[in-house]
């Protein structure tokens, strides 16, 4: 008799219990040490129990910092969660539609043609990599099928990147170490400007697709059952892809090239406490938010006082552990 | 709650269904009460799944008049449909693995607003009707192949409930509902759906392969044949010897049962 080990409220609360501590810990510990107990002082009772440096640190680089890992490591758990059930495919992400490879060219053109900021390096990502999703999407709608879609991803993907290739070319020194960075990705780029540019869209987003798990869970089904279930499906996954688009871009286009936190947290999610995605969803948002901000405190820590791109560090240790994921359950 | 009796017939007319150019169904016409169980027979490729997905809405490249009432069935939205039918399709896996009633439930999806307490009431009395009760706890995945077509059948009564609780009443179209169950369950499955159409709510379009099933079971039989329908009647007089012949290409002897005088036996003839 298969029970989940858990019950779904349960995981819910270990995983939101388990974000809170790690984000005390990324909040207070790092190259500049803030005390906790102050800190809780601070917040509850004295306002002077920090002294000046504590305070900008904390409000002027820690939280915006996390609050922005946070809010990508949702946005990516959910939408990697969303992607693997609209495909009908365990290792289906948000890149797979085009979106991360649209993001990478904006940023080479912002970077290589225009040689500007962290700002225009953004917009273009952004503009690129809902453009290519679209290209994705309408090559798919030739079909009635996912498979179609699929199929147009790896072709728009590969296009993609050989452009990429070939405005890399052209890059100076300066231009290809700008370009490498972005790619390995990064939460330094935090600051409450870009916060409150970025939290209404990505909420929106992410709000939209947590109510949509009826819709996901008929998926599973198959498509024709789904439809049988009263949803129509060319309008939904329209809808589906635009919300993860609007979820994922804006924060890919900000931080560059996350791996692996999409694909393997809907997985362990599943693995723990079932497919159900009434729970799957906000559960893969707290995992996702979770493995983010673990991540960017390691990057921030391990070679204090230096800084390694968070990027390397979630594909390095999600890479290996999505093939233990793979064989085990090959194994089993 | 409307009741709607008067207008809840299926009706066809001149109804053709066409896979890639050709047809294969072709200009059939019929009318389909409520409170009757409906079987549908005919040899392989015969037109007998293409006729389901027409009458499900599934497939759109169809010609001729479908009427559900007095709705152009064709006209009607996805969701319009599952709030007036249930379908079981011939085969159903699911991508990732989820507990049977989690499946179950998601009959009740066409209706977000019916109360948790009332879907909850559908999905027991769906696992008593499939005799699934004592693997509610289970995952599909670990199911053996007849358990997960019950599964999918409970699925399709929850929704078939609803559907008949708002609505008045509700079609249920079951593609090969018994291919993989064992005797007992398939003649459990027929038993529900005939219980179920004796009330008077449910009407039910079943494409069987086993002529003594639809003998015993069916209210009235479809017959097909290369995209035609060559008999649609009780089944006393549409399983004839000619018209099985014509239909499956094999002789055979219908006769009364010889312990029940009521119900025919089909026999294969083959010398």
């Amino acid at each position: 008799m298969r029970k989940p080990p858990l019950s779904y409220p349960l995981g819910l609360t270990i995983l939101s219990m388990l974000l809170l501590f790690l984000m005390t810990g990324s909040i207070i510990n790092g190259a500049y040490h803030i005390d906790f107990f102050r800190t809780i002082n601070f917040i509850s009772i004295q306002p002077d129990a920090l002294d000046e440096i504590s305070r900008n640190v904390l409000f002027n680089i820690r939280l915006p910092r996390v609050l922005l890992g946070i809010l990508t490591g949702s946005a990516l758990g959910v939408s990697g969660a969303v992607m693997q059930a609209l495909f009908r495919n365990p290792l289906a992400e948000p890149g797979l539609v085009g979106l991360s490879a649209g993001a990478s060219l904006g940023a080479v053109l912002a970077i290589v043609m225009t040689s500007s900021g962290l700002l225009m390096i953004s917009i273009s990502a952004f503009i690129c990599s809902i453009a290519t999703t679209y290209t994705c999407y309408l090559l798919g709608r030739f079909s009635n099928s996912n498979s179609s879609m699929v199929l147009a991803g790896i072709a728009i993907n590969a296009i993609v990147f050989s452009i990429v290739g070939l405005i890399t070319l052209n890059a100076n020194d300066a231009q290809l170490r700008d370009l490498t960075f972005w790619n390995m990705g990064s939460l330094s780029a935090a600051n409450w400007q870009i916060l409150s540019l970025l939290f209404p869209v990505v909420m929106l987003g992410i709000i939209f697709l947590l109510t949509r798990w009826r819709l996901l869970n008929a998926m599973l089904l198959g498509e024709r059952e789904a439809q049988h279930l009263g949803f129509a499906l060319k309008s939904l996954r329209r809808q589906l892809i635009l919300f993860v688009a609007l979820a994922v871009a804006p924060l890919v286009a900000v931080t560059g090239g996350i791996g692996f936190v999409g694909l393997v947290m809907p997985h362990l999610i599943r693995m723990w406490l079932g497919a159900d995605h009434r729970w799957v969803l906000p559960a893969s948002a707290l995992a996702g938010a979770s493995a983010i901000t673990l991540a960017d405190w390691l990057a921030r820590v391990l070679i204090a006082p230096a800084e390694l791109p968070i990027g390397i560090l979630t594909s390095l240790v999600g890479g290996p552990f999505f093939i233990w994921l793979l064989i085990r359950g090959h194994t089993r | 709650m409307s009741h709607d009796f008067v207008r809840s017939e299926i009706t066809a007319q001149g109804l053709s269904v066409f896979h890639s150019e050709s047809r294969v169904v072709n200009e059939v016409s019929f009318d389909l009460e409520i409170g009757q169980v409906h079987g549908v027979l005919g040899a392989n490729a015969a037109g007998k799944t293409s006729l389901l997905n027409a009458l499900s809405g599934d497939c759109t490249n169809v010609m001729g008049s479908l009427f559900l009432g007095t709705q152009c069935l064709r006209a009607m939205s996805v969701l319009d449909l599952a709030r007036c039918r249930a379908v079981l399709p011939q085969h159903a896996g699911l991508t990732f693995d989820l507990g049977v009633k989690e499946v179950i439930q998601m009959g009740a999806y066409p209706f977000p607003e019916a109360s948790p307490a009332q879907v909850e009431y559908w999905v027991s009395e769906a696992l008593a009707d499939a005799d699934l009760s004592h693997l509610q706890h289970s995952g599909y995945a670990e199911l053996s192949g007849g358990e997960q077509q019950r599964v999918q059948f409970a699925r399709v009564l929850v929704q078939a409930r609803a559907i008949a609780h708002f609505k008045g009443y509700a079609w249920i179209l079951l593609d090969e509902p018994t291919s993989s169950l064992d005797p007992r369950h398939q003649h459990m499955l027929m038993k529900k759906i005939k219980s179920m159409t004796k009330s008077g709510s449910y009407g039910v379009i079943v494409v069987l392969h086993d002529l003594n099933l639809a003998a015993r079971w069916c209210d009235r039989l479809l017959l097909m044949k290369s995209g035609q329908l060559i008999a649609n009647n009780i089944p006393v007089l549409a399983l004839s010897a000619s018209n099985l012949f014509s239909c499956f290409e094999i002789h055979m002897h219908v006769i009364p049962h010889p312990l029940c005088s009521q119900q025919l036996l089909v026999l294969v003839n083959d010398e």
